[in-house]
């Protein structure tokens, strides 16, 4: 029970001063995914069925290499900031800190791991 | 804070139903949310039958003939009977609007009357909205100015007088606030579409010299960000406004001072 007044509860902490560049990130990175995804799910979609080795000679090549690393990488970017809306929207205190940790965590680590792998198939 | 069941205490329970009106032809039952801070009981639904024959068109007749007639305990605000005060805001067949204006030809089956949605309830079909006035006045709603000339009235032209419409409409009657997941689940820190419209009300008045001030006050994950256009505002609007366009038209003006 705390005797405050109305006014001062609704201002709360006063603004924090971000948020526009989440936001804009999001929506960057939302429009990259657009562009993205088709180009994704056409290369990904011709290894799909190919024989290990010449599936492995595909993923060699610039064009599919790089768009599957820009897919994942701008999709890892617009996940990442997604689920922090999402955890902030429906959890409170130490659990949301804990979450958009974990989650930050989970999504870079798919990034690394993503890009590893890519990596040893290009070179 | 996210919930999915009521708590113990606001279950809603099946009420009392009221004697329908004698030698009544043209009859239509009402389903009301009823609690009351007095007797510790939970919330519950009365039901009440309206002679439709001897009543007004809009839901607000009905309430009004119910509380003359039939049951004086039943409790809910209302003024001026045309849109303009906002008092008579409340859940109409699952939709927030203005009883006074919402036309019981528009309800098909029962009119089911609830209290606008997850706010604290003072009593019956009357929302607190204590922390949602406070939040209007946190973005303060006034023209501020810097300087001091003209000395007299500070002209607009037709074209920035323009900009003002479907905004200044709103009568602060919190439908549409009320009908927003966002505020519901955060509304202790997000702002709400009735502020924000109001907000942005100012931020594009020609006349207002505190823009940036304004914007500033705005920029927050939660006093602004927490919107993320699912539209319910502007869809229960009763007046027809857009706050959900008004939202995105800070949220642009946001990313235009920035780049």
């Amino acid at each position: 029970m705390h005797y405050l007044t109305d006014r001062k509860r609704a201002e709360g902490k006063g603004a924090s001063g971000s948020g526009t560049e989440h936001f804009w990130g999001q929506a960057i990175s939302a429009v990259g995914l657009l562009i993205l995804m088709p180009l994704f799910a056409l290369t990904f979609g011709s290894a799909l069925g190919m024989p290990y080795e010449e599936a492995l000679a595909y993923y060699q090549r610039p064009f599919p290499a790089i768009i599957a690393a820009m897919t994942l990488v701008t999709a890892m970017v617009h996940f990442r900031h997604g689920i922090q809306v999402v955890i902030e929207d429906y959890s409170r205190g130490l659990t949301k800190k804990a979450l958009v940790i974990l989650f930050t965590a989970l999504s870079y680590t798919t990034l690394a791991v993503g890009l590893y792998g890519l990596a040893r198939i290009a070179f | 804070m996210v919930q999915f069941k009521l708590p113990k205490n606001s279950t809603i329970r099946t009420g009392k139903t009221w004697p329908k009106p004698e030698g009544a032809s043209n009859v239509r039952k009402f389903q009301i949310y009823r609690w009351t801070p007095d007797d510790g009981e939970n919330p519950r639904v009365d039901t009440y039958f309206v002679d439709m024959d001897t009543c007004g068109p809009m839901v607000l007749d009905a309430l009004i003939k119910i509380k003359n007639e039939i049951d004086p305990t039943l409790t809910f605000r209302r003024s001026c009977r045309e849109g303009i005060c906002g008092s008579c805001a409340m859940n109409i067949d699952g939709i927030n609007t203005l009883a006074c204006i919402y036309g019981m030809d528009e309800i098909k089956g029962d009119v089911k009357i609830y209290p606008l949605p997850h706010m604290p309830v003072v009593r019956d079909l009357i929302p607190d909205l204590t922390h949602f006035y406070a939040q209007h006045a946190s973005i303060m709603p006034w023209l501020e100015t810097k300087t001091n000339r003209p000395a007299k009235e500070w002209k607009q032209s037709i074209e920035d007088r323009k900009k003002l419409d479907g905004l200044y409409e709103c009568v602060m009657c919190a439908s549409c606030s009320t009908a927003c997941p966002s505020y519901w689940w955060n509304g202790d820190r997000y702002l709400g579409p009735a502020a924000l419209l109001h907000a942005y009300r100012w931020i594009i008045d020609s006349r207002d010299e505190a823009t940036g001030e304004r914007l500033d006050e705005l920029e927050d994950p939660f006093k602004l960000y927490r919107c993320h256009t699912i539209m319910n505002c502007t869809k229960t609007c009763p007046k027809g406004l857009n706050p959900a366009e008004a939202i995105a038209s800070i949220k642009k003006m946001m990313v235009e001072r920035q780049l």
